[in-house]
């Protein structure tokens, strides 16, 4: 870091997360309010750490029902089925559709699993301090940001195959909880990304305004 | 014009922008703010045509399953209201969320802001809604959501015969409108004429 730079809550000055306008610091005033658009000022967002680590612990928890519990059941003339996410990719792989087991592997399972161990990465980093490879962090950060929403891709297949596959006597299809499970992993990893403050990646420790 | 970044905090002048050029950190090298050419009138043609495509997306079946000889098609809705009767509640109100709900506030509310400006208005209640818009667009969905039914047309093509429906267009359609309309409202101009206005 050179000396030229200065950060703005170095200079006592506040960005609206909201709207992005800069908002001086008043001391001994709290609960400033923004100039422009009227959102709450913080310097930082409010107990980014804490409130990160326990969205963050509760998608840790549901990701085992959501990838153990079937998120649906066929059945059919034939007896009935239960399939797993893991089991869905698999039948995918040996009908022949081999990209798209490819496509439903990488959103279901490598994405939440990845999104969650870098967020647990950048969280420890920040409360132990390190400063190094702030810029390296930063864009992992962006990167989890961007794919976020991309893990929900099963819910909604499981969505049009329960409305689709309702051929009474022939075939039903019918949702199971690991579907539910697995919506949850996907709102509270996006919630824990977005209560995290990449910010914090370029300060001393000393200086978190948490 | 000062300016901090909001991933890095490093405090820099606002450069000028050049037409279409971006403004990145010099620290972090994060997208601060981009100049859109014609913001107003590309962003209305394309929200307008991404409203016309989410009616029509949203009034007919997206796909059907024909079964000895008859049809069995679904809407998104009709979807929502099956997981909804299969005791999926919780799933029913995401995807509902992030299908019907959340798109139908964005393209409205950036149709309320840019529809006046077209015509040299200022929208009432800029502020709030700019926040609003902030605040729902990363919980649109409608992407992931194509992606889904082709994965499931997939997995259903040699079980049956798979109808596409208009609404399977109309989608495809729609998500370039989306993503073209969301690439073009440029918030940052928008906060600015909050600032002219006081």
């Amino acid at each position: 870091m050179s000396e030229s730079d200065v950060t703005a809550s170095q200079l006592g000055l506040c960005t609206c997360h909201s709207c992005g306008g800069l908002s001086e610091l008043l001391p001994g005033v709290h609960e400033m309010r923004c100039r422009r658009c009227g959102a709450a000022l913080h310097l930082r967002k409010p107990n980014s750490i804490a409130r990160t680590w326990a969205f963050l612990i509760a998608a840790y928890i549901m990701y085992v029902p959501a990838n153990v519990l079937p998120i649906m059941k066929t059945g059919s003339l034939f007896g009935s089925q239960s399939d797993t996410i893991m089991s869905g990719v698999v039948y995918l792989w040996h009908s022949g559709s081999w990209h798209l087991a490819v496509v439903v592997f990488i959103a279901s399972v490598v994405v939440p699993l990845a999104k969650m161990l870098c967020l647990t990465l950048l969280l420890i980093s920040v409360q132990r301090g390190w400063a190094e490879h702030a810029l390296e962090r930063t864009k992992l950060y962006r990167v989890l940001e961007f794919v976020g929403p991309w893990s929900m891709l099963d819910v909604y297949v499981v969505t049009i195959l329960v409305a689709l596959v309702q051929l009474k006597s022939l075939a039903t299809i019918q949702p199971g909880p690991a579907a539910a499970a697995f919506g949850a992993v996907v709102v509270l990893t996006m919630f824990a990304a977005m209560a995290f403050d990449p910010r914090m990646l370029w300060e001393p420790k000393e200086a978190h305004h948490v | 014009m000062l300016t901090a970044c909001h991933e890095c905090d490093l405090l820099q002048r606002e450069p000028i922008l050049p037409p279409g050029g971006v403004a990145c950190c010099l620290r972090c090298n994060a997208v601060l703010f981009r100049d859109i050419p014609d913001s107003i009138d590309r962003g209305l043609a394309y929200t307008l045509g991404a409203a016309i495509l989410f009616i029509v997306a949203n009034i007919f079946p997206i796909v059907g399953l024909e079964v000895q000889g008859n049809l069995h098609a679904t809407s998104l809705y009709g979807a929502v209201e099956s997981i909804w009767d299969n005791d999926m509640q919780g799933v029913a109100a995401l995807v509902f969320a992030t299908t019907i709900l959340i798109p139908a506030v964005e393209i409205s509310l950036m149709l309320y802001v840019l529809l006046p400006l077209k015509f040299g208005r200022l929208p009432r209640e800029l502020a709030p809604i700019l926040r609003i818009v902030a605040a729902v667009r990363p919980w649109s969905m409608t992407q992931v959501f194509i992606l889904g039914v082709l994965v499931a047309l997939v997995k259903l093509a040699h079980l049956a015969h798979v109808v596409p429906g208009v609404a399977l267009w109309a989608f495809g359609g729609l998500i370039l409108l989306l993503t073209a309309s969301g690439s073009t409202f440029n918030m940052h101009e928008l906060w600015n004429l909050v600032t002219e206005k006081e």
